[in-house]
């Protein structure tokens, strides 16, 4: 079973946002980027599939700017086979994305997608789901666990209130949430090892896909501040706060 | 210009986020639907059918929408929008399962967990965990939007709303539900609760979470943790408040040992009133509490108890 894992390049989780003083977006200029944590679960998931020997092929791949490619390296360094770079330097949207992801999934051959339930920079969530829909291929959103039945597909899904379990038919598509697994840090001979693995350079028009974005940004501002309140003694004086003067126990 | 709203529900009650996502349509302009899908859903119809301002419900029952498969709602969705401009549903994790797949088919972009309605294609989105908000115009024909409901206020009742039942056209999938396990609990849903005690990773265990419990009780409160404490095992990930867990926006929100990451920050900075018990006095919680109370929690805890005892609780 070929396993495909998209991956995204985004700030740091540890970085906290600014917003550009034009109010254009967000400044990405000199600050800490990494793989989006999601899409590392997804990158865990597949080569432990690989290790159990379920995944024949893993193949990373990223649809973004020339420095995406520093992002696969990272998911083969963790044990991902090779890479594809879908090189664009626009911030395209999900739906740009998973056309251009249909077709990668295609060419591959892939029967089994993980990748991330969101990106932590535009915070959509949509990729994944635009994508199993394109290929008209079931989801399993947000797992928590996955484990081969035949020739289908249990995944344990977090939801509003605790799990459910879906049985999908294969090929399929599935998101990955936080519980899913811990992922690796990759060694350093694997580091070096990762620098001879092959990553094949494409970019969306090689796939045909129509890329113009469909929402147009007005304005891209900070949120309102909340300020900070006051200090208390003690226990006794937060519940005499709550109740006397914020009145909300 | 017709909005089409879909239901939250659980097939035998009508969830009060149907009602905010119907203020959020309203905004927009034009007529008001509301489309529930499941099965077994005529109370869930009845009720929708008296929230303010909602023109026509729209019932769909069938054996696939009982647990909202993600194949079955898309179909059913996009079977409906030849009638309407715009589909609109809460950002629940059972409506994140099938939007973005009704987006593809319609061939537009999703626009996520929207918290502001500027005019009928133009919203207000939170990006990067909340820490800046975009104001974005859609271009597309037709708009797939989910709406951040904490955001909302609920439609009022009164409204008599005609109804209808429509085929579900649902033929074979390639999922099927096998089970859910639900955490059992009488306290009031994380995202509805009027109070809600959240734990971070300073509670040190799944086990110390019971000096929460007592504290929820007497308020009436739901229980909520950060990240660090659902990646570091203490408790399930249904009770995540941030980024990528739930947005609460209760009156009274009490952070214990939490510091205050950013991604935590992001699901819980809307709520009223904030209070913090931490035993760090750097922590960036302190930043956002009305109320900061630099404590050890395992001494605060059972005092804040004991007072709320002592207050009548």
């Amino acid at each position: 079973m070929k396993v495909l894992v998209p991956v995204k390049r985004v700030l740091d989780y540890n970085v906290k946002a600014r917003v550009k003083s034009d109010h254009s977006g967000v400044d990405l200029s000199n600050v800490k980027m990494s793989m989006n944590p999601f899409d590392e679960i997804a990158v865990e998931e597949a080569v432990r599939l690989q290790e159990a020997g379920t995944a024949t092929e893993t193949i990373v791949v990223s649809v973004g700017p020339a420095k995406a490619q520093e992002t696969i390296r990272t998911a083969l360094a963790m044990g991902m086979d090779r890479g594809v770079h879908v090189q664009t330097d626009e911030d395209l949207e999900p739906l740009a994305v998973a056309k251009i992801l249909k077709e990668v999934a295609a060419a591959e051959g892939a029967e089994l997608v993980v990748m991330g339930k969101q990106a932590i920079d535009n915070d959509y969530g949509a990729t994944g789901g635009m994508l199993a829909a394109l290929l008209d291929w079931p989801i399993g959103s947000a797992a928590n666990s996955l484990s081969l039945d035949g020739g289908a597909l249990n995944v344990v899904k977090e939801v509003d209130g605790g799990l459910q379990t879906v049985k999908l038919q294969m090929p399929a598509l599935v998101t990955t949430d936080l519980r899913l697994n811990e992922p690796r840090y990759a060694s350093l001979p694997n580091i070096m090892k990762a620098k001879r693995k092959p990553i094949e350079a494409k970019t969306p028009a090689d796939y045909g896909v129509d890329t113009a974005p469909r929402l147009k940004t007005l304005k891209v501002t900070e949120p309102a501040a909340r300020e900070a309140g006051i200090k208390v003694a003690d226990a006794a004086e937060l519940v005499n706060k709550l109740k006397n003067e914020a009145g909300v126990i | 210009m017709a909005v089409l709203v879909v239901a939250e529900h659980n097939n035998a009650e009508l969830k009060d986020a149907t009602h905010k996502v119907v203020t959020a349509a309203s905004q927009m302009g034009g007529d008001v639907d509301i489309l529930v899908a499941g099965k077994g859903i005529k109370d869930v119809v009845a009720a929708a059918a008296k929230i303010d301002g909602v023109r026509a419900v729209i019932g769909v029952d069938h054996d696939s929408l009982e647990r909202q498969l993600a194949e079955a709602m898309q179909i059913v969705v996009v079977n409906l929008m030849d009638g309407y401009d715009a589909v609109l549903s809460p950002d629940t994790t059972s409506h994140k399962n099938y939007m973005p797949r009704v987006a593809a088919k319609l061939d537009v972009q999703q626009i996520s967990s929207v918290t502001g309605v500027e005019s009928a294609d133009t919203f207000i989105r939170p990006i990067y965990a909340g820490n800046a908000m975009a104001t974005v115009q859609s271009t597309d024909s037709k708009k797939v939007v989910t709406v951040r409901t904490t955001a909302f206020a609920a439609a009022g009742e009164g409204g008599s709303a005609s109804t209808s039942d429509v085929d579900a056209g649902v033929g074979a999938l390639k999922s099927e539900y096998i089970s859910e396990e639900l955490s059992k609990s009488d306290r009031p849903e994380l995202t509805a609760a009027k109070v809600v005690i959240s734990g971070g990773r300073g509670m040190g265990s799944g086990e110390n979470f019971k000096l929460l419990e007592g504290i929820a009780d007497k308020l009436g409160a739901a229980m909520g943790a950060s990240r660090a404490a659902v990646d570091a095992g203490f408790v399930p990930n249904d009770w995540q408040v941030g980024q990528t867990g739930k947005a609460v926006a209760p009156q009274l929100y009490i952070a214990v040992g939490i510091s205050g990451a950013i991604q935590h920050l992001a699901g819980m900075k809307d709520s009223k009133v904030i209070a913090a018990i931490n035993k760090d006095e750097d922590a960036p919680i302190f930043t956002v509490a009305d109320y900061g109370l630099v404590a050890d929690l395992f001494k605060a805890l059972p005092e804040f108890e004991a007072e709320l005892t002592k207050a009548g609780y």
